[in-house]
């Protein structure tokens, strides 16, 4: 599926209708969404659309030439399952351009009873290879899969040219470490993960304290760090935290940083990725304003010119400023090794 | 449903073992009362101290010994050449697979019949039905699903398809194309040096107050403490399940077989049998997930008491 003309979407989170305009204003040619409970994977308080909201940005986008996506991307159990099917039906009645869809079940039912509403595979799907993303397409027609941030860029090119559908690649926001869809660790604490709830260490369960070692964050009573008065303490997202592994005391999963993949644009282009995702629903308006602008000017500078294409100074400071621990990284993208 | 005696089965070997501690293991594993055997490495494509011909080996000395034994497939499969070892594992013409990835369902589905392990997402009847018409014949329930999302699935069970619950182990939590094993060490993971050869039970996270939390083998996450539902075994008989799966550790692993044996076959009590396997347990055992709470949780229950209506 690789094609040199390949013209990559800016698809832009909005968590309210404040954001969603913001990023249609800026260029984004598609924006995605999410309804206001546990069908999708921002399910946080205070966050996400209803009815009227929906279709108020449903209508704004498409008057400004932009599409809205879906995301009902969570795992229902049999008790909830009614609650993802109405998402569904209520979806295709607002007339949204594609729902995101993790769940075999729900797909199965989205396909039957929409057969016209085009599917995209969420990245809760974990499909990392192009076989898995055969299954999703031969069974329910998916148009576009989204890959976990776990690939590298040669995979993510082995995928893409194979793949039987585009793909669509994490650009920038939080970086999940672990295959997303298949990491339980926040239920293992809480009883709630991203799976189950659509939350990945709420914050109903979180605990901040000052004590005489410092600033104590606390998930469910587990310590997940601990800052001293010089340090700043980012959100106790558990795989963030620092932890003891033999005599050292380490970030010994993950370091609190964002991705942010700038620099590789020429070659996701190239490799036919449809699609350049930002992380990051549960963000402000004001980082969506800065993070669409900035990705809109990247995307059309490399579009343009890809052989000189080089992220501006002025564009990674941008980002920096609203990286998570004030750092980016390429993720997983870099890897040299298979 | 009626109560049922589950069968036990033995899940595959997490950990990076050397291949005569593999082969002096599965040796011991044959002379045990468990049923099935499943046999692989599921958790890093870098293993390959065993080929697929000494996996084929020991399933041969297992079913001699009477054992059914399962083939499990690699859990995060990215590369090409982790697909092309998965298709010809595929193709092995004689045993039955667990996948444990979407390509290996794809692979296998409207071909053969096949099982799914933990990691596959199976959390509602439509995806149990949509499987069950594309040849599953076994599925493994979901490691943070509770007993009531059970039950609704057991009352939407389609015909022939079998029922197994992760019954006794450390959950294995998380999979990342990062290792966690090769970045305590300082080590890129292009250059691990193997050492998760170096613990056989992974390697264990503590929190800053030292209780231990996490364990990292490799690019898996498991749990420090150990999933044991061996308190809640009659209410999994009520449910119909029909396999209690034990997950390999280094030491007292035919212990615990033959503990949890003697409570489905020899009227051994459960109360018994949770002390003995409480101190086999190495950091404490959980059973939160079972009752619809955090994992981490242990709740406890009147053992070996007739807890008819109960659920």
């Amino acid at each position: 599926m690789t094609d040199s003309n390949n013209t990559m979407e800016l698809v832009c989170p909005a968590g309210n209708l404040p954001s969603l305009k913001i990023a249609v204003n800026n260029g984004a040619d598609a924006v995605y969404i999410g309804f206001k409970d546990d069908t999708n994977a921002r399910h946080f308080a205070g966050l996400n659309f209803n009815d009227k909201r929906a279709q108020e940005g449903i209508a704004y986008a498409h008057q400004h030439g932009s599409k809205v996506f879906v995301a009902i991307n969570t795992f229902p159990q049999p008790s909830g399952w009614k609650r993802w099917q109405d998402a569904v039906d209520h979806a295709a009645g607002l007339g949204v351009d594609a729902l995101i869809l993790a769940d075999i079940g729900v797909m199965d039912y989205a396909s039957e009873r929409w057969p016209d509403l085009r599917l995209h595979l969420s990245v809760q799907g974990s499909a990392t290879s192009q076989e898995s993303i055969d299954f999703y397409h031969r069974h329910f027609n998916i148009q576009r899969a989204v890959v976990p941030r776990v690939l590298s860029l040669k995979q993510i090119k082995t995928v893409a040219e194979n793949s039987p559908v585009p793909i669509e690649v994490f650009g920038f926001g939080s970086l999940c470490v672990m295959v997303e869809g298949r990491c339980l660790l926040s239920s293992y604490v809480t009883g709630q993960s991203p799976n189950t709830f659509g939350a990945c260490s709420p914050a109903s369960a979180v605990q901040w304290k000052e004590t005489d070692r410092g600033l104590e964050t606390r998930l469910n009573n587990v310590l997940i760090d601990c800052h001293a008065k010089d340090e700043s303490a980012g959100y106790p997202t558990l795989c963030k935290g620092r932890f003891n592994v033999g005599q050292n005391t380490y970030h010994a999963i993950e370091e609190p940083t964002s991705l942010n993949t700038m620099a590789l644009l020429p070659e996701l282009q190239k490799a036919g990725v449809a699609a350049i995702k930002i992380e990051g629903r549960q963000r402000s308006p004001a980082y969506i304003d800065k993070v669409s602008k900035v990705w809109r000017e990247a995307l059309d500078a490399c579009h343009q010119d890809p052989e000189h294409y080089q992220p501006q100074p002025a564009w990674l400071n941008a980002l920096q400023e609203v990286s998570e621990g004030s750092q980016t990284t390429l993720g997983a993208y870099h890897r040299p090794w298979q | 449903m009626q109560a049922s005696t589950p069968k036990l089965s033995l899940g595959p070997i997490l950990y990076y073992w050397d291949r005569d501690t593999i082969f002096d293991f599965y040796e011991q594993v044959a002379q045990s009362p468990v049923d099935i055997v499943y046999l692989g490495e599921t958790v890093c494509s870098k293993r390959r101290i065993m080929k697929d011909d000494d996996w084929f080996e020991i399933a041969s000395l297992l079913e001699a010994a009477g054992k059914e034994v399962i083939i499990s497939t690699l859990t995060l499969i990215e590369a090409g050449s982790e697909l092309s070892k998965l298709k010809s594992l595929c193709d092995n013409g004689k045993y039955a697979l667990e996948a444990n990835d979407m390509a290996a369902v794809n692979l296998l589905s409207d071909k053969q019949t096949f099982i799914t392990g933990p990691a596959i997402n199976i959390y509602n009847a439509g995806t149990l039905k949509f499987l069950a018409k594309h040849g599953l014949k076994r599925w493994v329930l979901p490691i943070e699903l509770s007993k009531e999302t059970l039950s609704d699935l057991q009352n939407e069970l389609p015909e022939n398809v079998e029922t197994e619950i992760f019954f006794y182990g450390r959950l294995p939590l998380a999979f990342s194309a990062r290792c966690f094993t090769a970045r305590s060490h300082n080590l890129p993971k292009d250059d691990c040096q193997y050492r998760c050869l170096e613990d056989a039970d992974g390697l264990l996270l503590k929190t800053r107050e030292e209780d231990p939390f996490l364990v990292l083998n490799g690019i898996q996450t498991q749990s420090a403490k150990t999933c044991n539902l061996i308190a809640d075994l009659d209410e999994i008989k009520k449910l119909g399940v029909d396999i209690l799966r034990i997950s390999p550790q280094s030491k007292a692993t035919l212990d615990i077989i033959n503990i949890i044996h003697a409570c489905l076959h020899d009227n051994k009590s459960t109360q018994d049998a949770a002390e003995e396997i409480e101190n086999l347990t190495p950091t404490g055992s959980c059973n939160g997930y079972w009752h619809g709470d955090a994992g981490m949780d242990s709740v406890k229950q009147h053992l070996s008491k007739n807890k008819a209506g109960l659920l």
